[in-house]
């Protein structure tokens, strides 16, 4: 069987409208092309390469559910399938993608005034414009209820003052969507602001030493007295349900995406075990190889299906229920490290270089089976739903 | 300017080929399909001429129902209406011109642009056959000065020039040891090359969009068009493996082999 139809093993393709296919289609040629033959080179850098930020933008993907402003107005299933793609790449680009599209423009888009939607998402649209999210603080990330940010009104204005930490895009963004609690008050008075590049106070650094996500920008955020016009306050949503919203949103997202991690270490590895020999033989004819390729392609058919039931149902719904994005987060996510830690052992020595990809697909996935919920959070969260008991806290 | 081009569909050029037992065809099982890669480029190149002169973009593809698949590629990218001419079976190129030409007929483009070749059968004369029948210039593997990092085409500017008043276009051709410019007086056939341009991705709008463009249906007997075959495949084979190379142990050896056994010196 050919590479394609050996991945595709259960015909998920023929489960997809020719529209969605030809999206997809369309984004693994620009990554195959385009950003396949950088990545490694960034990722060992330590740099992001801006120079792709246009021609994804090109393709339509930033903001891409999203209907106006420059945005292409497709299914939830479409834009999924497309950040697959680029996680197939580098879950960097990826990120980049799902902050700009779930975290930014979404939040603009359903809690905005209609003048923050026009000044902000045709420019991110079109990637002129670069936006980030702030809801992590150092102290404080699953737990976003307990932040210490605060936003005190006086007059036109509000002043916020604190830290959000571990922000993608941080350091290159024009704007931030940065959550805050209102005069001191509990969870309930939580509200979005975007605070724009360059105001007074605030600053962007970035994290160094990082071994993940290598080829992103992650930053700290800091707000010392930042004067921000009463007008950039997000009109359309009060307390943790702003944030977790968009996080709902964008995790959706991200399930999906990973399986692109996973396939592109399976059929990474299994490429190298038919070429490489050891006892006189490809490493692929040894049981214990077959049986790590096995599982491997095992567990990504069960996600790319759980993830396409899931992209479907919001599609469907226009929603869907935090315990079904926590089940399919805390799947996909664990089941695409396992198998970029299994495609690593196959390479052997090799593997641990970055002349192969399974290793920094690996350390991506450190990073993304602790972001947008804990793998523990998304535990607890399918855990409360089936019982009805919260776990939270204790 | 009103430019028809095609969208053939063929196997992905990464596909893996195999020749089927009877060894008259492929084995189509598991096989991806896309563009001829030649016909994105045509269609590129109209589109970067529309965008100077506006007028619609017409894509034509002949098959069976999946070649839609191509038609709404060549939409996505920018065309505004397909023509899709419903085809079951084996055809020859006579047989593709003659119906190309009856639709360029009935759709009066000023500019027909297509791939000089499809990669599939690497025929290379439906173009020319076209031109001859409708009795147009033509000027095959059109190519340009400039290079494919270039500013232009970074700035999507077409290769294809168009003369003041749109009434002819220059064509620049690459032959041995340079250029060699042509100018056609419209109507005209032009084939692309493959340093033409960079044919844009299908965008995710593009691909929204393109679901409710235009898509027109005819079949060889609406248009009148005798489609026998007149050439037959009469048998396809596999080239041979590749043997193994050697290790020569010194220069004196390679060249002794390159004159006595390769003789190529």
């Amino acid at each position: 069987m050919s590479r394609a139809a050996i991945t595709d093993l259960y015909r998920i393709d023929d489960l997809l409208e020719p529209e969605e296919r030809a999206a997809r289609d369309a984004v693994a040629q620009f990554v195959d092309r385009e950003y396949l033959p950088i990545v490694g080179k960034h990722f060992r850098n330590g740099t992001f390469p801006m120079e792709v930020v246009p021609r994804v933008a090109e393709l339509g993907i930033f903001g891409a559910p999203l209907k106006g402003y420059g945005c292409a107005g497709m299914s939830n299933t479409m834009y999924a399938l497309a950040l697959q793609e680029l996680e197939r790449g580098d879950s960097g680009l990826r990120s980049f993608a799902s902050v700009q599209s779930s975290l930014c423009m979404w939040p603009i888009y359903t809690f905005g005034s209609d003048e923050q939607k026009e000044r902000w998402l045709p420019g991110m649209a079109r990637g002129k414009l670069i936006g980030c999210f702030g809801l992590t603080e150092p102290d404080y990330g699953s737990d976003p209820g307990g932040m210490l940010t605060r936003a005190r009104r006086d007059g036109d204005s509000y002043v916020l003052n604190g830290s959000k930490m571990w922000i993608t895009n941080g350091s290159i963004a024009d704007v931030a969507v940065v959550w805050a609690k209102v005069d001191d008050e509990g969870p309930q008075s939580i509200r979005g602001f975007l605070v724009e590049k360059g105001m007074p106070g605030f600053v962007a650094s970035e994290i160094h030493g990082k071994f993940s996500l290598r080829a992103s920008f992650t930053s700290e955020l800091s707000f010392a007295d930042v004067r921000v016009p009463a007008k950039n306050m997000l009109p359309g949503v009060q307390g943790l349900k702003g944030p977790l919203s968009c996080l709902n949103n964008a995790r959706m997202g991200i399930s999906f995406a990973v399986m692109g991690a996973a396939v592109a270490c399976f059929e990474g590895a299994r490429d190298y075990a038919l070429t490489r020999k050891a006892f006189g033989r490809p490493i692929a004819g040894f049981q214990l190889t077959q049986e790590k390729l096995a599982d491997m392609l095992q567990e990504i058919v069960k996600g790319q299906l759980l993830a396409l039931r899931l992209a479907r149902l919001k599609d469907l719904h226009g929603k869907v229920d935090p315990a079904q994005v926590s089940l399919c987060k805390r799947n996909n996510v664990k089941v695409a490290l396992d198998i970029a830690r299994v495609a690593r052992s196959i390479y052997g020595a090799n593997g641990v270089t970055d002349e192969y990809p399974p290793i920094r697909h690996a350390l991506n996935l450190e990073s993304v089976y602790t972001y947008e919920g804990t793998h523990e959070v998304h535990t607890l969260i399918v855990g409360k739903a089936i019982t009805g008991l919260d776990a939270f806290g204790g | 300017m009103k430019i028809l081009v095609t969208a053939k569909r063929v196997e992905d050029p990464e596909s893996k080929i195999k020749v089927d037992a009877a060894g008259k065809g492929i084995v189509k099982d598991g096989l991806k399909y896309k563009i001829n890669p030649f016909d994105e480029i045509a269609v590129e190149e109209a589109l970067r001429l529309a965008a100077k002169h506006p007028g619609d973009v017409v894509a034509v593809s002949i098959g069976g129902k999946e070649v839609h698949e191509q038609l709404r590629h060549a939409l996505a990218m920018g065309a505004t209406k397909a023509v899709w001419v419903n085809h079951e079976g084996p055809l020859d190129q006579m047989g593709v011109a003659r119906l190309l030409q009856k639709i360029v007929e009935k759709e009066k483009p000023d500019l027909v642009i297509l791939g000089k070749q499809s990669i599939d059968d690497d025929q290379n004369q439906v173009g020319q056959y076209l031109a001859e029948w409708l009795g147009w210039g033509q000027a095959t593997f059109a190519s340009k000065a400039d290079s494919l990092d270039s500013e232009n085409e970074k700035n999507k500017v077409p290769g294809v020039i168009v003369g003041d008043g749109a009434k002819t276009v220059d064509v620049i051709r690459e032959v041995d040891g340079g250029l060699n410019r042509l100018r056609l007086t419209l109507p005209a056939v032009v084939t692309t090359d493959l340093r033409l341009n960079q044919p844009r991705y299908a965008s995710l709008p593009g691909i929204m969009k393109a679901k409710s463009k235009p898509l027109e249906e005819q079949t060889a007997q609406g248009l009148g068009v005798d489609v026998a075959p007149k050439i037959t495949v009469t048998k396809l084979s596999m080239p041979p493996a590749r043997k193994a190379g050697i290790k020569v142990p010194d220069v004196a050896t390679l060249v002794t082999k390159l004159k006595t056994e390769a003789k190529v010196v």
